[in-house]
């Protein structure tokens, strides 16, 4: 997809595969077709809204919109914008995201809302590990322990990577599993965050944990262009589409089919 | 200074030969209150999120009714416009309420993002909008509110004239189906718009029929457009006063029909000329009829600190600048 406009952000995009298999594989009740409200249903959010093409990616696959619009991605006239919004309609996508640091409260106004609503399903989003530069993240962190918003998971892809570099060169997080507990927020860590079982795993374990007066977060330990070499173990392919060589090389290692076949 | 005229009562109150009066002065977020907490009898999806100022948002009587749709965010406006476009999504109807400044300069992005583009049924409650907010100062008092939002897509620019305005633009704001941003005041001023006249967004209202120059103001400066008028009916200029509560969308007809007529006009705001509602009706005018125009508008400076009424006058947006504005247009045409 990225690789056919030349644009776009692959790296994140591979790190949180598992994440989003596990997720509407296994672990997200939602049901099709895809409604705005999600009465009923568990609800995702995504707010480092730069990794859409692994979003919707797994949308389509699991039949949120046909897999053949992929195609369209990022192109003039598309549903699946560079960044995801609700503005084309684009089945799945509940707001806006891309400008970093919102995705949470919104996440949580949505939690809160289904409480009102005596809806005990949950909600779940991504949020990047740079993306907590953002203060506005800290915000809502504060106000989901203090409003004890306890049918919120949020998953952070802890890749320790962003555009200038590594996070501990570019802003050190410190310690972000304490500052999050201090925050009053229950904390769960998974190493093994590109292992598909194992993201499964903690999901359910997180699940578990709700609906006992604390959020629940994960930090999921993921690598930035997970299973393509060249792009694993750097920040450089944060936003950066593969050439037409480094495109059969990434589909190899993935074993997939050549792009031709795609 | 109280002007006393007699209504005209007619078999249905004809209000543009109306003379207004007033017998009380009432704040436009006490307007705001009002509706509010009407809209907690009336209508169960209605919510209310505050960031720390749930007295100057008067939003007491709608807590105290509905405390369960109540959410109190402290001191994080970002995290609170965040909430409120969520809370659309289970069907809630969420005023977001605090002051103006805090309410878009301070989070215009989360508002582009979070509310406009992603079509977010949020009203935003913004109080204490321009210079006079008063003594706080310029840090607070927020004179580019109007251009920011209404250069948003999709987001309705509503400022109300009066107590009774505003509590009529807040339940019409929860019927609206799409973002509103709602602008009103801190200091009491005269209530009178009458309780029954209609009100409907997007439409301007024709306060007062007149020859000779148009006036066209919003909030504040309606009344002050008002007193100036009567002055200058005394040297024999006759004035038609249109009130746009709606910056956006603007009714240009009504702008259009009136100009047709007089020939100049003259706008009145409590907001930087650059970006309000006196630009908006350049735009119009220029493109379908175009007419010299004179800004009664703070004329792209800060604020300061002072009483409503000094801070009216030294930014010469009072009845006062009103009258000058019309002589002056008055002039340029002869």
């Amino acid at each position: 997809m990225v690789h056919a406009v030349n644009s776009g952000h692959p790296g994140g995009s591979l790190g949180c595969t598992e994440y989003f298999v596990a997720l509407y594989g296994e672990i997200l009740n939602y049901k099709l077709p895809f409604t705005m409200e999600g009465n009923g249903e568990d609800l995702f959010f995504l707010s480092n809204g730069h990794i859409s093409p692994v979003f919707y990616s797994t949308l389509a696959r699991f039949g949120f919109f046909p897999v053949a619009e992929l195609a369209t991605f990022r192109k003039l006239n598309s549903r699946l914008q560079g960044h995801p919004t609700t503005h084309e309609g684009l089945p799945g996508i509940r707001v806006a995201s891309g400008s970093l640091g919102q995705g949470l409260s919104v996440a949580l106004g949505a939690a809160q809302g289904k409480k009102l609503n005596g809806d005990n399903s949950l909600v779940y989003t991504l949020q990047g590990d740079g993306e907590l530069q953002e203060g506005q993240n800290w915000e809502a962190f504060m106000y989901a322990a203090a409003k004890k918003v306890d049918n919120i998971i949020s998953t952070i892809d802890y890749n320790g990577r962003q555009i200038d570099g590594d996070t501990d060169v570019v802003l050190p997080l410190g310690d972000l599993h304490a500052k999050l507990e201090a925050f009053g927020w229950l904390v769960l860590e998974e190493k093994n965050g590109n292992d598909l079982e194992a993201v499964i795993a903690i999901l359910n374990k997180a699940k578990s944990e709700t609906g006992n007066g604390k959020p629940v977060a994960i930090l999921l330990h993921t690598e930035m262009g997970s299973g393509v070499d060249y792009m694993v173990g750097s920040h450089a392919w944060h936003g950066k589409a593969p050439n037409d060589e480094q495109l059969d090389t990434a589909f190899k290692q993935l074993y997939l089919e050549s792009p031709a076949d795609y | 200074m109280i002007v006393k005229k007699i209504i005209y009562h007619l078999s249905t109150i004809n209000y543009k030969i109306m003379k207004y009066t007033y017998t009380e002065k009432k704040d436009t977020r006490s307007g705001f209150g009002a509706g509010l907490a009407e809209l907690a009898d009336t209508n169960p999806n209605v919510v209310a999120l505050c960031a720390d100022l749930i007295g100057s948002l008067k939003m007491e009587k709608f807590i105290e009714k509905a405390p369960e749709r109540f959410f109190q965010t402290g001191i994080a406006e970002a995290n609170m416009m965040g909430l409120a476009a969520g809370l659309t999504i289970n069907g809630k109807i969420p005023f977001a309420g605090t002051f103006a400044n805090f309410a878009t300069s301070r989070v215009y992005d989360q508002i582009r993002q979070s509310i406009a583009y992603s079509n977010k049924n949020v009203k935003i409650a913004a109080s204490h909008a321009g210079v006079t907010l008063g003594e706080d100062g310029a840090t607070h008092q927020v004179l580019e509110d109007i251009g920011m939002m209404k250069m948003l897509p999709g987001m309705t620019v509503i400022n109300p004239c009066d107590y009774n305005q505003t509590k009529a633009a807040t339940l019409a704001a929860a019927e609206h189906e799409g973002p509103v941003y709602l602008r009103f005041g801190r200091p009491v001023v005269p209530v009178f718009i009458p309780e029954d006249m209609p009100f409907e967004i997007g439409k301007g209202i024709l306060l007062q029929e007149g020859t000779d120059v148009t006036i066209v103001a919003t909030g504040h400066l309606v009344w002050e457009s008002l007193l100036a008028a009567d002055e200058l009916e005394k040297e024999g200029i006759s004035c038609e006063i249109i009130n746009i509560h709606t910056i956006k969308p603007l009714d240009e007809e009504i702008i259009l029909k009136s100009v047709e007529k007089t020939g100049k006009l003259v706008s009145a705001e409590e907001h930087n000329f650059l970006g309000g509602l006196g630009e908006s009706i350049a735009g119009v005018l220029a493109r379908r009829r175009p007419t010299p125009q004179e800004f009664v508008a703070v004329h792209d400076t800060f604020g300061e600190s002072g009483t409503p009424a000094e801070l009216m006058k030294k930014y010469q947006i009072d009845a006062e600048a009103v009258v000058k504005a019309v002589k002056k247009i008055i002039e340029r045409t002869k």
